[in-house]
């Protein structure tokens, strides 16, 4: 039998239409599509691809079942490794993961592994509906602060094991970054909600609207009895450029952008909370979170979106299929070119002027690739006298995060490194007894399968402390 | 969802009211605020711990009702609940080694300087209030700021109570006079508190001013109330909800600050619309 060379394509929504509107993008695969693509696999001995997953997936064995149309048996293998197959099979960078190392790709196109996980999640959760079981309660009370993935995965499994556990949550939601980073049309919310209705019925007990280092600390945590805390309080500190000008009005970090789409529900027709709609855009940074800004921006009905990057394409760090939607939509991608001064209306006449201290422009500086640095990369240097003007009425600035301070200051002999990052050891454990940390709280803005893992080494890690003890 | 225990009208603009919310009452200090959110489709809008009752598990808050969410906010009754209540939010106001305090407040702003002088008044320092409001119907908590003052100025802007005049011409008369104080707490419209900062300069009096930008998660998530300040000649970037809400009142960038709080005059004057034609139309 002869293979097919490329993946089977996904089903998705036409660009034009898409861009206007917050549905999700791709469609899924169908039973027909996902039969025909398991049949790509080679059930490799070596299963290289196993190991390009961060939680090492049996990914050769799922397939098999695929193919066999056993798609409840696929999702038993899956979930033995992962608990949000869902939300992974969408949004896994899986070009530098899982697929990148699959035999199949030394020839061809490698087997579509994310979407075929994504196809075995949803046909699950479309059609198997027996509610997960309480588990006999242990005895043992284990808290988790931060309802994002690294915190809901290690919830999740202590909880399976007995463990009582509660999740404190400073948002008036649970999922994190899932729900207030992650647009809708690349992640449906309802999903996330799912995964979270699922841990309530295995006992999990989800409070809301607390935020630990204020509202408790985790001393206090100890003090309730608890008697292991994860922290998994992920990486939300917006980063700015701390260039001239990002006081105008129209200067948005992406995180207050997504937010009040996302979370805020700023997309609907008639919101609550405000945004900027319509005019022309920048989005600042070339990772996934440039992508949602930018692909947000133009569904909230901007005329012109531009993504303006320091490196070139090469370098992008999003992944590579969000690129490809982001070019298709109309995005307009300025390579090499870096921000040097946001520019706003000034009308020195008339201090009343309504269209005082809005944004004009973003003067920018053209880039040329230099030598590689440490890492291999090479840094960009600025071509002098190459400075010139963007004409926008909003920028977004998309340039990272770090952690947010406010658990280390409030939490005695906590141990974080330079880069605010919780230190931990190969069990999850912080430099404090009890504590665990992991996900975005510990490396630093990362993936969700990266965070996820965390959670369940933590889970790991807490169970063996607290079975000792 | 949190229970309304208490409402009060302490002027057509201005309601009280204490809210079930026992961890955040076990922790407020004064200067602290909370976030709330009324229903499942609300805003997300900040509002001043004005006093605690840690044994009812109470927080108290005092509102002006200026748009949307406030008006939804007082369409509430007793015994209703509310969405969202999270907190206590902010550095408390630093209150250590002031043994002499002058506060100035403003409009609504003085339900947020009311907590501050009672608080400096509990560990027995000098307190001046200078309060000050546009006319006589809107002043409130006026007996409040009696019983905690060792002397209290009550001002409004067209002379229907009190003194005639802003809350800046007492303040020069003190300084003017000799008076010094350890700190001058200043808190109402930008406006207002950068006439205070530009009065007690010449006279070399720290100020803190509690600042009150837009504000959505109020964890330090979302950067969108960042104010510049300016430290040694450079400018830097603070959010005002996990830095402050209190700022040294010399180093803020007023003007932009003023900018910024103006961002979506437009929209909420629309949604404030909208929201009042909803709440009228529910009542016929
Ligand atoms: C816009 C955007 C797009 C992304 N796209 C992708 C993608 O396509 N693929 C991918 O793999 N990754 C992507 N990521 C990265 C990924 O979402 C994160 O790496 C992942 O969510 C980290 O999970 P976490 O559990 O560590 O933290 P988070 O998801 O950040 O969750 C942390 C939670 O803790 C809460 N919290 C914080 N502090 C406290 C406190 N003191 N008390 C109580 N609760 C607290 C927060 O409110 C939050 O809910 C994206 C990120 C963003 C922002
Ligand atoms: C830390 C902090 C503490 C506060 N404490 C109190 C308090 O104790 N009592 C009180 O009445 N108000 C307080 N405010 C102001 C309060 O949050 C706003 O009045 C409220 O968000 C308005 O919401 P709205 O939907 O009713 O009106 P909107 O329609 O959102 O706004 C109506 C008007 O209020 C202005 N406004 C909007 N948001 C704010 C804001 N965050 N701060 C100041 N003005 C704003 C707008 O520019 C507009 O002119 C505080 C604000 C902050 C940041
Ligand atoms: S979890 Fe991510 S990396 Fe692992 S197999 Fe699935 S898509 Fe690939
Ligand atoms: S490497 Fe590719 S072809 Fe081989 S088992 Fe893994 S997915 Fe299948
Ligand atoms: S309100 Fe979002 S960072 Fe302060």
């Amino acid at each position: 039998m002869s293979i097919h060379h490329k993946k089977h394509e996904m089903p998705s929504q036409e660009a034009q239409v898409r861009a206007h509107n917050f549905q999700e993008v791709a469609l899924g695969y169908t039973p027909e599509i996902a039969l025909e693509e398991a049949h790509r696999c080679l059930n490799c001995k070596d299963r290289p691809c196993v190991s390009g997953c961060p939680v090492n997936i049996a990914i050769p064995d799922f397939i098999a079942k695929v193919r066999e149309g056993d798609f409840e048996g696929a999702y038993q293998i899956i979930t033995k490794s992962s608990s949000l197959p869902a939300v992974c099979g969408r949004v896994c960078p899986q070009e530098t993961q899982c697929e990148s190392k699959c035999n199949l790709g030394l020839k061809f196109e490698p087997v579509a592994i994310g979407r075929l996980e994504r196809f075995v999640a949803d046909w699950h959760n479309a059609n198997v509906h027996h509610p997960a079981v309480k588990p006999a309660s242990n005895g043992h009370k284990v808290a988790v602060v931060g309802a994002g993935p690294s915190g809901l995965t290690c919830a999740g499994d202590l909880a399976k094991k007995g463990y009582q556990v509660s999740i404190f949550e400073a948002l008036h939601t649970s999922g994190g970054v899932l729900v207030y980073g992650i647009p809708e049309f690349r992640l449906p919310k309802d999903i996330v909600a799912k995964e979270v209705e699922g841990l309530k019925q295995l006992g999990v007990d989800v409070e809301t609207n607390v935020v630990i280092g204020k509202t408790l600390t985790i001393d206090e945590l100890f003090e309730d009895g608890y008697e292991a805390v994860f922290v998994g309080s992920g990486a939300g500190l917006p980063n700015f450029m701390n260039i001239p000008g990002e006081g105008y009005k129209g200067v948005y970090s992406a995180n207050e952008f997504l937010t009040r789409s996302n979370l805020m529900k700023a997309y609907n027709n008639d919101p609550v909370t405000p945004i900027m709609k319509g005019g022309k855009v920048a989005v600042v940074g070339g990772g996934n979170v440039a992508m949602d800004a930018a692909r947000t921006a133009l569904r909230l009905g901007a005329e012109h979106v531009y993504i303006v990057y320091r490196r070139s394409m090469e370098e992008l760090p999003a992944r590579k299929e969000e690129v490809e939607h982001a070019i298709e939509e109309g995005i307009d991608f300025r390579l090499l070119q870096n921000p040097v001064e946001v520019l706003g209306y000034e009308n020195p006449d008339d201090r009343r002027d309504p269209r005082n201290g809005f944004v004009t422009g973003l003067r920018c500086i053209k880039m040329e690739l230099g030598e590689p640095d440490a890492k291999g990369r090479r840094r960009p240097v600025p071509i002098l006298g190459s400075e010139f003007v963007l004409d926008v009425d909003t920028v977004v600035i998309a340039i990272g995060t770090s952690p947010n301070p406010l658990i280390k200051s409030t939490t005695k002999g906590l141990e974080v490194n330079n880069h605010g990052g919780i230190i931990v050891n190969e069990d999850g454990l912080t430099s404090r007894e009890g504590i665990y940390a992991g996900g975005d709280a510990v490396t630093g803005a990362a993936t969700v399968i990266s965070a996820m893992g965390a959670g369940k080494l933590a889970a790991k890690g807490i169970d063996e402390y607290l079975s000792k003890k | 969802m949190y229970q309304i225990l208490h409402k009060r009208e302490l002027n057509p603009t201005v309601t009280q009211m204490e809210i079930l919310a026992p961890l955040v009452a076990k922790k407020a200090k004064p200067g602290q605020f909370i976030i709330l959110r009324v229903n499942e489709e609300g805003e997300r809008i900040p509002l001043t711990v004005a006093g605690t009752n840690p044994e009812e598990g109470s927080v108290k808050i005092i509102f002006q009702i200026v748009g949307a969410t406030t008006a939804l906010l007082n369409s509430k009754n007793e015994g209703e609940y509310i969405q969202d209540f999270v907190g206590p939010l902010g550095v408390p106001t630093h209150t250590e080694g002031i043994k002499k305090v002058c506060i100035v407040g403003g409009g609504v702003g003085c339900a947020i300087a009311m907590p501050v002088a009672q608080e400096f008044h509990r560990l027995g320092a000098d307190v001046t209030s200078i309060i000050g409001f546009r006319s006589k119907d809107l002043l409130i908590l006026e007996d409040e700021f009696r019983a905690c003052s060792d002397r209290l100025a009550v001002m409004t802007d067209d002379g229907s109570y009190g003194r005639h005049g802003n809350v800046t011409v007492p303040l020069k008369e003190m300084l003017d006079a000799g008076e010094t104080f350890d700190m001058i707490i200043t808190i109402g419209p930008l406006i207002m508190m950068k006439f205070v900062v530009l009065t007690a300069k010449p006279f070399n009096v720290p100020v803190t001013v509690s600042m009150n930008p837009i504000m959505i998660d109020g964890t330090g998530m979302c950067g969108g109330c960042r104010l510049t300040l300016i430290q040694d000649g450079k400018r830097v970037t603070k959010f005002a909800c996990v830095d402050g809400p209190d700022f040294n009142g010399y180093e803020i960038d007023f003007d932009e600050a003023m900018s910024r709080g103006r961002m979506y005059f437009d929209f909420e004057r629309h949604a404030y619309e909208e929201t009042c034609n909803l709440l009228k139309g529910a009542k016929e």
